[in-house]
């Protein structure tokens, strides 16, 4: 069924699809909408769930903690100071192996407070041991939902997941999309029925503490997880497209690398606008691609290096930056081309932060900047993309 | 006797007050429930990888959200229709009075049928004795010292059970070690109760409190005789029930057996601070009628 919705409803829609036990939220823009929207489904009684407002976003999270250990499909939804809020309960969730599913809102971190759109907040989470997949539009949003929980609550995997969009350029945005088929999600989608839980028929201990003779094993196996969970996440996202006739590609996805000398690096919704410079780009004779991060975590290096090992010189655009270093893509793709054979320039920017606009001819100064490295040194290895000139 | 459903072998100091407190409260509740404890001494004494001395269900995620835990264990049991099985949280003072109390405060708000139970020990015993919003007036801990300037911790001890009141519970109580056949009758009621129910039990530290071996009991029963601990129970936010008192003690009985205080009855001062804890005690008797 295809309609012109806001993100937000359709993010709501798709969860309902997925028919979770447990919905606990706590509002924060601007990932509110959907979360409303999931309340009218349960008022409706379109949605048969328990759904819980709890008193922050630490609770929301930490409330799923008890729920998917007693054996609930759980689900919630934060950005920004809420996911940082959250930060804590993070951790503990992947260290316990509990496969919540959250749909993370990409907004910036205040000081100064902003509302408006950047990946800081997610890319802060990076360790947290949560499988992180960045969706391009909301129809990749959309289907993400059930194949983070068939990837998470795979029993081999037992990892949590969040599906990051960006916040209102995705969840407020109206545009044609294709509603998820309930009955074909519950095919695709076997209920959650995990091995452990909280019975008292037959009493398990959660959470236990470990000390040093124990604690490595633990991050040992979660990190086995995390590394099955790369095969997992090509193989659903071939399965999803089998049943529903949509797919993205696996860890990643690449646009016009063929003969690409410069070579993009994006991930999240800017990547529309990229496609549009790289087709404008392409009819002038630039010959300029782009590979899509869909998988931060896990880091898909071994498909970057396919894709990546013709290209001249790779920019990476990003919208988050640590302070003191650079921007985290970039750090990471340089990272896992060090020991290879590929020689290839990298440089990167930071763009969009707090939700400043980047447009097409943005892209093409940057595709601009990116093409002279090619034949001269590296001038700019990295850099905080579109300043005011007064502050530079 | 039936094996307890706290099973022995795990790392309490001797003489700790709290595995008491548990056993009373587990053996009241029975087999078919569910715990939720935050982090602390009792999850750190019960739960080393791979032991644990709980025969009941039990789940621990960090320090200041065991109350959010177990609603979202309490929302699922509903969830699957299994409402007859009991929720409790069971935590310390630092993690109820403190770092916890905003979850604490939603679970209440949204009405769960929980029982939190507090172990209140009245410091950060598991860090190592630094003061708590719990810490009586004036006792010593190792972030209220004694000095030339101070007399130890300079507030008193917050009114954790009139917060749980506040927030129209229908079911709130303090309790103690020493008096076990109140306790279990108060953990029974807690659970028949529809809605959140508060439970405070007082549970001497021998390394936090010092006292001599063997007397935790004593110290347990001296604090109620005082009318420093009084034992009530209110019920849809009235006052039911208060634990008499027969023959009322001086605060001093209690204080000078306990290193924490050893200050008050030598320094500057001190006998100034003996006196106003004997007026909250004398609070306590006319607030809630311990006399007859």
């Amino acid at each position: 069924m295809r309609k012109v919705v806001e993100g937000s409803y359709a993010i709501a829609d798709a969860v309902r699809c997925c028919s979770p036990d447990v919905v606990s939220v706590y509002p924060i823009t601007p990932q509110t909408h959907i979360v409303e929207h999931l309340s009218e489904f349960v008022a409706d009684g379109k949605l048969d769930c328990e759904y819980i407002n709890v008193d922050s976003e630490f609770s929301s999270l930490s409330s799923l903690i008890g729920a998917s250990a007693a054996g609930a499909r759980t689900y919630t939804s934060t950005t920004s100071q809420g996911l940082a809020l959250m930060f804590e309960v993070l951790y503990n969730v992947s260290g316990m192996r509990l496969p919540i599913v959250m749909t993370t809102v990409n907004r910036a971190l205040s000081a100064p407070l902003s509302i408006w759109n950047d990946q800081q907040d997610a890319l802060g989470a990076r360790d947290s041991g949560w499988i992180q997949i960045y969706a391009e539009n909301v129809q990749e949003a959309i289907d993400l939902t059930p194949q983070l929980y068939k990837i998470s609550e795979d029993p081999k995997i037992l990892t949590p997941s969040m599906s990051c969009m960006d916040g209102f350029i995705l969840t407020h945005v109206y545009e044609p999309v294709d509603f998820l088929d309930e009955e074909k999600v519950k095919e695709f989608l076997p209920p959650f029925r995990p091995e452990y839980v909280l019975d008292p028929k037959n009493p398990k201990t959660f959470g236990a503490f470990a000390d040093p003779s124990w604690f490595t094993e633990f991050k040992y196996l979660q990190f086995q997880a995390m590394e099955r969970a790369k095969k997992k996440i090509t193989e659903v996202s071939k399965e999803f497209e089998e049943i529903f006739g949509r797919g993205y590609g696996g860890l990643i996805d690449t646009y016009a690398t063929e003969d690409a000398e410069v070579v993009l690096v994006t991930m999240g919704s800017i990547v529309g606008t990229i496609k549009e410079a790289i087709d404008e780009l392409r009819r002038e004779g630039v010959k300029v691609g782009l590979v899509k991060i869909r998988s931060y975590r896990p880091f898909p290096t071994e498909d970057l290096k396919v894709a990546l090992k013709d290209a001249n010189v790779i920019a990476v655009i990003e919208k988050d930056v640590s302070m003191g270093y650079e921007s985290a893509l970039l750090t990471d793709l340089k990272g896992a081309f060090y020991n290879s054979s590929i020689r290839t320039p990298i440089i990167g920017f930071a763009v969009g932060l707090g939700g400043r606009d980047i447009g097409i001819k943005h892209i093409r100064t940057m595709v601009e900047k990116a093409s002279k490295v090619k034949d001269a040194r590296i001038e700019s290895e990295f850099e905080i993309f579109d300043v005011k000139p007064e502050c530079l | 006797m039936e094996e307890s459903l706290f099973a022995p072998g795990h790392r309490a100091c001797a003489g700790c007050g709290m595995p008491t407190a548990i056993k009373l409260v587990l053996d009241a509740a029975g087999p078919n429930t569910i715990v939720a404890s935050p982090t602390g001494c009792l999850e750190v004494t019960s739960t080393p990888f791979p032991e644990s001395s709980w025969r009941v269900p039990w789940v621990h995620s960090l320090f200041e959200n065991a109350a959010a835990v177990a609603s979202g264990v309490e929302i699922a049991l509903k969830r699957f229709g299994k409402t007859d099985t009991n929720v409790l949280v069971i935590g310390g003072d630092g993690s109820t009075f403190d770092i916890g109390i905003g979850a604490i405060s939603g679970m209440f708000d949204r009405g769960h049928r929980i029982t939190y139970v507090c172990y209140d020990n009245e410091a950060y015993m598991n860090t190592g004795v630094q003061r708590s919003g719990s810490t009586p007036f004036c006792a010593k801990t190792t972030t209220t010292p004694t000095g030339k300037l101070s007399l130890g911790n300079p507030r008193p001890k917050k009114d954790m059970p009139a917060i749980a009141v506040a927030h129209k519970v229908p079911y709130v109580a303090t309790a103690s070690i020493a008096y076990p056949v109140d306790l279990r009758r108060k953990v029974k009621r807690s659970l028949e109760a529809d809605g959140p129910a508060y439970i405070q039990i007082n549970a001497p530290c021998i390394t936090g409190w010092t006292f001599e071996a063997g007397d935790t009991i004593e110290q347990a029963r001296l604090v109620v005789e005082t009318c420093l601990w009084p034992l009530y129970e209110y019920t849809d936010g009235v006052l039911t029930d208060v634990k008499k008192i027969r023959r009322k003690r001086p605060v001093t009985d209690y204080l000078k057996t306990q290193g924490r205080y050893k200050h008050l009855f030598k320094a500057e001062g001190g006998a100034e601070v003996l006196a106003q804890i004997q007026a909250m005690a004398d609070a306590n008797a006319e607030k809630f009628g311990l006399i007859d």
